[in-house]
């Protein structure tokens, strides 16, 4: 079956351009400008030009560490510059402040919520979304939840004027979401690899690579590592004061 | 000057019946055991006012029979002086059951007469009493119009009070030309009778008022007005009318005196109420609850009159203390706040999570007598400012929204559950993030950690996530394993601090890759004990 390809008809032919009309192959023109997400490769295939505001967004990372945090970093860092506060709900692990002091993340304006049960989850991130007091609202539900719920997250974030992120394991794409934006994230030769399985708009056939992540290794490796991050192992043979048993344990 | 009367005919019955709405006849009697006051559900059944308690309870088998309760109706008079001193400053208390208002100074800040009282008028509602209002020039005039705006003959659904059954045996007709609003009260629509009287009319208005309204007023006793109606004389205006020396020789000045102050011809000072320093109201349930949404019902009560006690103050508080009392215990609801707030509709939703928790557990179990609220400490609380473009307006958040949101939070959740960040000046990783009130930044008493100012921060890389525990990792072939071989990328940067407390760390710290290309923060321990030594995963680089 050939493919059909979508192609913008030559300049000077067919329908004239016009605000209130949307040719089948560009992306929504949304009313309002979304946040720049800081990577010009992601920004140029977001409706808005960013991350949509006052609409859920849905990040399924195909693992947990690949770069998901890394790529709000700069709207985050961003909106916490201009005042506006955070909320991450219900995150998996304990967040790491001078990681994000680093990432530009003004400590003062974040709020870390732990909760117990899904049902709590879902409830504090309406209450954050509907408070209008949040620049931009991350929250960790269970697996599990369903589209009801999720609408209820998607009215709430409407009412708002807050970025809503949340993030879900990589087997919630199979299911259907009421979310205006959906992101599956995996690596892909060392940089990660977006694939935009929703956003307003034309659909995007074919990910989004994002080289680097602005990831940059530390300075105080050894010398011989200084040219090229090369891996440095260092061998459990290697002598070293602290390696050797003190006599006593041996004696005993 | 502008005099406002609230006058609360119902008083008697409300200080029981404002909490929870009664399943059962209810009415109130005095001390010889006499009904003076019955709600609608015993109206219906025939019981009126003056009755025996015995032939009530004929009537209606499942009456309810309370002795009055003069201190609680005295209480609640001051707490209603007490709310409605938002209003003015000139808040004066004519026992039993009246408060009188100065607004003169207040029209413009108000916005004119008729927002005072609408305010006074739903503010009173949402107290849980029905009241009467009326405006005059002078505080006699105003209290004893609203004494007789009780009960006209055209209301069928007023129930039975004392000033309203005098005064319609009294005069037949209706009294003064008025504009009436209904004050929906808890028992049945009161007519409000709220009218303006410009001086000039004043002396007809007053002249029109029933004897029975002097009933009451100090130095003038029950055997002078028995005297002046066994002269044939029905209204003040008839009195007015006598001769001033014979009704000073026989009744006393003071009678011609208070005539004379209530038509503005004398002046009539009033002490002021003076706001006490802490707050403190309580509701009695005659009919035990245990439910947690009748307990709101009742505790809103109480909470819109500390919002009003507040107001009046321009204070905030940041912990309100509500307790409810049940028969042999006592349980606390105590309600923390991040910021001093005099918000009732907060306060509410506040108190509504608590119930809503407690209730889960077994303290409402038992049902609850009576319920109070209380707070001590009051700080001063300015108004908001207003921005003066309308684009701040836009994007500016509202002010408190924020503190809101994280009481809304703890409410439900805990206070341990809703905390911010802050970074220490410490080397061990795990100690180097610590949690902190959230808007502040300032650490929990607990941690005694320094806070690390914002430039200096550590080298080298550090992950988003830091994990509870170090989880061990398994070592093959000299390779550490987590979900596979893990490729070191970058290190070792070696840590080796804390050796003046328990917490000595020996570590190299390397960023590894895992087979699914997620990075990890992993460190080798280098400590002598061999249960010890060993690869870790430490944290994960979101």
């Amino acid at each position: 079956m050939r493919e059909i390809q979508l192609k913008a008809p030559p300049a000077g032919r067919g329908i004239p351009r016009h605000p209130a009309l949307w040719r089948g192959g560009e992306l929504a023109r949304m009313a309002q400008p979304g946040v720049a997400s800081g990577f010009a490769e992601l920004d140029a295939a977001l409706p808005g030009g960013g991350w949509p505001v006052a609409a859920l967004t849905e990040l399924m990372p195909a693992h947990e560490g690949i770069g998901e945090l890394r790529l709000l970093g700069g709207a985050l860092a961003a909106l916490a510059r201009k005042g506006q506060h955070l909320a991450w709900i219900a995150p998996p692990h304990l967040p790491y402040a001078p990681a994000l002091a680093a990432a530009g993340i003004r400590l003062g304006q974040l709020l870390v919520v732990r909760t117990k049960t899904v049902q709590e989850t879902l409830w504090a991130t309406e209450q954050a979304l509907r408070s209008n007091a949040c620049g931009a609202v991350l929250a960790w539900p269970a697996p599990g939840i369903d589209y009801t719920q999720l609408r209820r997250l998607q009215v709430a974030a409407e009412g708002s004027r807050a970025l809503a992120f949340l993030f879900r394991p990589p087997a919630a794409s199979q299911q259907a979401s009421p979310a205006v934006l959906r992101l599956l994230l995996d690596t892909d030769r060392g940089g990660l690899a977006v694939t935009v399985a929703k956003r307003r708009g034309a659909p995007l056939t074919h990910p989004v690579l994002i080289p680097a992540l602005g990831f940059r290794l530390p300075r105080v490796a050894s010398a011989t590592a200084a040219a090229t991050p090369s891996p440095i192992i260092t061998s459990p043979n290697t002598p070293h004061a602290l390696d050797r048993h003190p006599p006593a344990a041996a004696a005993a | 000057m502008r005099w406002i009367a609230i006058h609360l005919p119902q008083l008697p019955l409300e200080v029981f019946l404002r909490g929870t709405p009664a399943p059962e006849p209810f009415a109130v009697a005095d001390s010889r055991g006499f009904i003076i006051a019955c709600d609608r559900k015993a109206a219906l059944r025939g019981i009126v006012r003056g009755m025996a308690a015995p032939a009530a309870l004929a009537l209606a088998a499942r009456l309810v029979v309370r002795p009055r309760d003069p201190a609680a109706e005295t209480e609640a008079v001051l707490g209603v002086a007490a709310w409605a001193a938002q209003f003015t400053p000139a808040v004066s208390i004519a026992l039993p059951d009246g408060v009188l208002l100065d607004v003169e100074g207040s029209l413009q800040l108000f916005g004119g007469m008729g927002n005072i009282i609408a305010a006074l008028q739903s503010g009173l509602a949402d107290m849980g009493f029905s009241a009467t209002l009326a405006v005059a020039p002078t505080p006699l005039a105003a209290a004893w119009s609203a004494l007789v705006a009780v009960s006209t003959p055209a209301a069928s659904a007023t129930p039975v009070t004392a000033a309203g059954a005098a005064s319609a045996r009294a005069t037949g007709k209706p009294p003064l030309e008025c504009e009436r609003r209904r004050v929906g009260g808890p028992h049945g629509a009161i007519p409000a009778a709220v009218h303006a009287l410009e001086p000039p009319q004043l002396e007809a208005v007053v002249a029109a008022l029933p004897l029975v309204v002097l009933q009451g007023t100090p130095g003038i006793d029950a055997d002078a007005l028995e005297a002046l109606r066994g002269l044939g004389i029905a209204t003040l205006g008839q009195v007015q009318a006598l001769p001033r020396d014979g009704v000073a020789r026989r009744f006393g000045q003071l009678l011609l005196d208070t005539l004379d102050r209530s038509c503005g011809r004398l002046p009539d000072p009033r002490t002021p109420f003076r706001l006490p320093e802490r707050f403190h109201a309580g509701i009695e349930l005659p009919f035990e609850v245990t439910q947690a949404e009748a307990l709101l019902f009742a505790a809103r009560r109480l909470l819109v009159q500390l919002a009003g006690f507040l107001a009046a103050r321009a204070s905030g508080v940041q912990r309100i203390a509500v307790r409810l009392i049940h028969r042999d215990a006592v349980t606390e609801v105590p309600i923390g706040m991040v910021a001093p707030s005099r918000d009732s509709a907060h306060f509410a939703l506040l108190l509504r999570e608590r119930l809503a928790s407690l209730a889960n557990s077994a303290s409402l179990r038992e049902p609850v007598r009576s319920i109070t609220v209380s707070a001590g400490d009051i700080v001063p609380l300015a108004g908001e400012r207003l921005g003066l473009f309308a684009d701040d307006a836009v994007d500016a958040i509202a002010p408190g929204s924020w503190e809101k949101l994280i009481e809304r939070l703890r409410a439900r959740l805990g206070t341990q559950a809703v905390l911010g960040l802050a970074a220490a000046d410490e080397h061990r990783p795990e100690r180097a993030s610590i949690s902190a009130e959230p808007d502040t930044g300032q650490p929990r008493p607990s941690q005694l950690s320094l806070r690390l100012p914002q430039e200096a921060l550590p080298p080298g890389e550090r992950p988003f996530w830091l994990l509870e525990e170090p989880r061990p990792l398994r070592e093959l072939a000299s390779v550490p394993h987590h979900e596979g071989p893990l490729e070191l990328l970058a290190g070792p940067e070696r840590i080796e601090t804390g050796w003046w407390d328990a917490g000595e760390i020996a570590r190299d710290y390397f960023v590894a890759r895992s087979p699914e290309r997620s990075l990890l923060w992993i460190y080798r321990e280098r400590k002598a004990l061999d249960a010890e030594a060993g690869w870790y995963l430490h944290g994960i680089f979101a």
